[in-house]
């Protein structure tokens, strides 16, 4: 969609450096707002502490010592940027990787929890795409509550599977990538109904005037025509997931992940823990459905729009 | 009824039986296909809610059958009994959770993305340096700004709407912006042909051509705005509210209190999104996939 609108607007044949500039320039100049936004925000949120803790007993203070001392609080309301990246550093080098108090180590944990449940999901509910394809009766039946789930905030269930499979004594890693796999199957599962049934009557006959068989025109018709359908919902599925997986994180209390991370960081008002945990997730998200969005360019070279 | 009492020998056939009635039945209703108004619904619509009842029904028996016990799952008699019981604390969670922190945050969210996408739809430079970071909102888990949220705004539904309004902005802007961009060269040659200046071919061909994305943005943020109002709750809130209800009675093992808890969390959510589908149907008439034929 963003290259629809770039590609409207793109003047003819700029030099390399205006491209450059059309192509990042935009990008660049909006996160700088955003940068000096939050500068000011940062003042304007933790001046209030600041100045009745520290500078109440110092008269004649001025705007400088007020962006000074706002821009490095112990526990602010709003840390500054460079707080933020200045822990998210230190959480990565200063302490060993298996460490809990490296947020690697809590990287890791939500991660394969996320990707554990992704393959989960996104097998069963390959599976019950195709079944729903071929059978009549469950298309009719099981395909609009499929549908109808969608509509529901399913992550409401967490809790309960995380409660449940714990008092049947799976704890750890399991029980959250249910909850991901829960996330991931029903756009899967949708998509690539839809995908399944995107060949023409066209493409079918001509595969029939082959005497191609039933299965044969399943994978070499229906399964590649419903490549582009299925690789959007995996990449919708996978960041579902992830919130899945940090979300079976939070009712627990869990001892490792990034959802614990954020949880205890609530606990013990450490925004700037908050923060970095919040700055390693996104970064995870982007991660994740970059090696999916990297997989369908492998898989289905040609095909891009 | 006690299944124990029959007995195991009677039970398995029995309850084989039953299934094979259940199969028969969906597959000769889905198989169903009169071409007069009446035998198609009852194809459509009947299929799915016959299938239903028979989930419902197996679901019954056999918890009851095999004594599952109650934490695992219980029996939907059980879950009925507790929405019955806990009506009082239920409603006051369905106010709280979603009159509040749902409903003000999507129009707060929704109303902002809008806003936001008509005043830079004139500006290309801002477009293109806006369209990025959300698609990366897509892919960033923003339900984690929740605990920052319940610091800033405090326990009450501000911090949810909040949590909601963030999570639903970058859909809304993105759609609009894209429905904006979809009328095309002729109809808005045919505007200023008729002398409509900016405002007038906004409101009369841009906005209502825009319409079908505003409400596909509408009911994707309308499931977002549960998830982010439930999973808000998690991080501290009242004394009242679906998401709080659903993991302080999960804590204790109330597990009939939960899932009636989630039925009402999952009639707000489909109920939610059957108003925007009905609400689209009526505003968007003049669209093909609305019209028939």
């Amino acid at each position: 969609m963003a290259d629809v609108l770039m590609a409207r607007r793109a003047p003819t044949e700029p030099s390399f450096a205006a491209a450059q500039w059309q192509r990042f320039g935009p990008i660049v100049t909006v996160l700088a707002i955003v940068l000096m936004l939050w500068y000011a925000a940062a003042v304007w949120l933790n001046a209030p502490q600041v100045i009745e803790r520290v500078l109440s007993n110092q008269p004649g203070w001025g705007a400088a010592d007020l962006m000074r001392l706002t821009w490095a609080m112990e526990r602010p309301v709003l840390p500054a940027p460079h707080q933020i990246a200045l822990d998210f550093y230190s959480s990565l080098v200063d302490w060993p990787v298996d460490s809990p108090r490296n947020l690697l180590f809590h990287t890791y944990v939500t991660a394969s929890a996320t990707l554990l449940g992704f393959v989960m999901g996104s097998v069963l509910g390959a599976l019950l795409a195709v079944a729903i394809v071929h059978s009549r009766s469950l298309d009719r039946s099981l395909f609009p509550w499929v549908i109808a789930s969608q509509t529901v905030p399913v992550l409401a269930i967490a809790p309960i599977i995380i409660v449940i499979l714990g008092s049947m004594g799976l704890t750890g890693l399991f029980p959250k990538s249910i909850i991901s796999a829960y996330l991931c199957f029903f756009p899967v599962t949708v998509a690539l109904v839809k995908g399944l049934r995107s060949p023409g009557v066209l493409e079918l006959e001509l595969l029939h005037t082959y005497a191609a068989s039933a299965p044969q025109a399943f994978w070499k018709l229906r399964v590649p025509a419903s490549l582009p359908f299925l690789f959007p919902a995996l990449r919708v599925g996978i960041a579902a997931g992830l919130v899945g997986a940090i979300v079976g994180e939070l009712p627990t209390g869990a001892q490792a992940g990034l959802g614990a991370r954020l949880l205890t960081g609530s606990y013990y008002g450490n925004t700037v823990q908050i923060w970095s945990a919040l700055v390693m997730a996104s970064l995870l998200g982007l991660a994740l459905t970059g090696a999916v969005a990297l997989a369908e360019r492998w898989l289905t070279p040609g095909m891009k729009k | 009824m006690n299944l124990n009492e029959i007995g195991l020998a009677w039970l398995v056939p029995g309850l084989l039986l039953l299934l094979a009635l259940a199969v028969w039945s969906v597959r000769r209703l889905a198989a169903f296909d009169a071409h007069s108004l009446v035998g198609d619904a009852l194809g459509k619509y009947g299929t799915p809610l016959l299938f239903g009842a028979w989930v419902l029904l197996f679901w019954q028996l056999l918890t009851q059958a095999f004594d599952v016990p109650r934490v695992l799952l219980p029996a939907p008699s059980l879950i009925a009994q507790s929405l019955a019981a806990g009506w009082g604390v239920l409603a006051g969670d369905f106010v709280q959770t979603v009159l509040h922190s749902v409903l003000i945050g999507l129009v707060l969210g929704c109303g902002l993305g809008f806003a936001t996408g008509v005043l830079i739809d004139r500006s290309p430079f801002l477009q293109r340096g806006l369209l990025p970071l959300a698609a990366l909102a897509s892919t960033v888990p923003l339900v984690g700004i929740a605990p920052i949220m319940v610091m800033w705004f405090g326990f009450d539904w501000h911090s949810k709407a909040a949590v909601v309004v963030l999570m639903t902005f970058f859909p809304m802007l993105v759609n609009t912006l894209a429905g904006l961009a979809e009328a095309g060269h002729m109809e808005r040659d045919l505007m200023r042909s008729y002398g409509a200046g900016y405002w007038r071919t906004l409101f009369s061909l841009r906005i209502p051509v825009a319409l079908p994305f505003v409400f596909n943005a509408l009911k994707i943020n309308s499931t977002l705005a549960m998830i982010g109002a439930i999973v808000a709750e998690f991080f501290g809130s009242p004394t009242a509210g679906l998401g709080f209800r659903i993991s302080t009675e999960a804590a204790r093992m109330n597990m009939g209190l939960v899932w009636a808890a989630i039925v009402v969390a999952a009639l707000a959510g489909s109920l939610l999104y059957g108003v925007l589908g009905w609400v689209e149907r009526r505003a968007t008439f003049w669209h093909p996939s609305v019209r028939r034929g």
